[in-house]
């Protein structure tokens, strides 16, 4: 498969994983491992002096870049102090930002994202905003100097696939940085479908760490993405109404 | 005087320093960051940086997320 480049930088994998929601690193590490990632997300959280193994310590034994991100960052002056905490934890200035609207649905704000994402740009960071699957928000985001865009395809932990492809078909046409399906993703299918689309990765947790066998699922969702990917360089054949037989009609 | 870590308040000596106060919460001195006020305090900083009385600082490291 061919490469996936994010910023001038090179990943073999076009899955990206997130690390919420596994019942423990044990299980975590299992799943990254199956799965094939080479860029994995992180929260930013106060530090709890209790706490045993770290997420990081995960990631750098499989060699996995790491991807802070803004979750639970409802403003874009929270996102924009959480971006630079992360850089300055991590060494990292890749972020994703993520400005949520409110707790029950946890939809991405435009209006805070694109503030905060202006901000980031400016002050150095490679930013790759979540986002509705709003073409005209992606196209602003990335005119504003974003490295990637992040459209949902349905709410985060929802697993109810890809809402309106349309949209997601939209922003892939009309984008030139990386469009990555972020959210919303329940099953094999549906990542195989986000790149069938277009997009150029697929970002998912959920419906990894939370499955009933999630180093199985891993593994699923790597051969989905790639199997995607491959079906979308190949060109599918045009939907018909009626049949056109594929032998020769007469003897 | 007192200073907020990560949202509760303590007592502390007068002239604490940032790396004073994160080593009440850990030994570590990578993959963590420290805000004072909404700030950023880097780390080369840490050592050089006193606390004020009703200073707010926050000890940030990363966790599974996302």
């Amino acid at each position: 498969m061919d490469d996936l480049i994010i910023a001038g930088e090179k990943f073999s994998s076009r899955l990206i994983m997130g690390t919420g929601g596994a019942p423990s690193l044990e299980v975590l590490d299992q799943a990254l491992a199956a799965s094939g990632t080479e860029l994995t997300t992180v929260a930013m959280r106060r530090l709890d002096p209790a706490a045993r193994g770290s997420v990081l310590d995960v990631l750098r034994r499989r060699d996995i870049k790491v991807l802070p991100n803004t979750a639970g960052c409802f403003t874009a002056g929270e996102a924009v102090l959480t971006a630079r905490l992360a850089r300055e934890a991590l060494g990292t200035d890749w972020v994703k930002l993520e400005v949520i609207a409110d707790e029950r649905t946890l939809l991405p704000d435009p209006i805070e994202t694109f503030d905060a994402a202006e901000r980031l740009v400016a002050d150095g960071f490679v930013v790759l905003p979540y986002i509705g699957d709003d073409p005209a928000l992606a196209r602003r985001l990335e005119q504003a100097g974003c490295a990637a865009v992040m459209p949902l395809g349905a709410p985060i932990g929802s697993g109810l696939g890809i809402r309106n492809p349309h949209n997601i078909e939209l922003i892939v046409e009309a984008a030139s940085v990386p469009v990555i399906l972020d959210a919303g993703i329940g099953t094999a299918s549906d990542a195989a479908l986000a790149m069938e689309l277009g997009c150029d990765a697929v970002l998912l947790a959920t419906a990894v760490t939370r499955a009933q066998r999630p180093d199985l699922m891993a593994a699923a969702m790597k051969e989905a993405v790639r199997a995607g990917r491959l079906a979308r360089q190949a060109g599918r054949i045009p939907r018909r109404r009626y049949a056109e037989a594929s032998s020769p009609m007469t003897p | 005087m007192i200073v907020t870590i990560n949202g509760s308040a303590h007592e502390v000596a007068d002239g604490i320093t940032v790396a004073q106060a994160v080593r009440t919460l850990t030994s570590a001195t990578t993959g963590v960051a420290v805000a004072v006020n909404d700030e950023v305090v880097t780390r080369g900083a840490w050592e050089t940086t006193a606390l004020r009385d009703r200073d707010r600082m926050e000890v940030l490291t990363a966790v599974q997320g996302g």
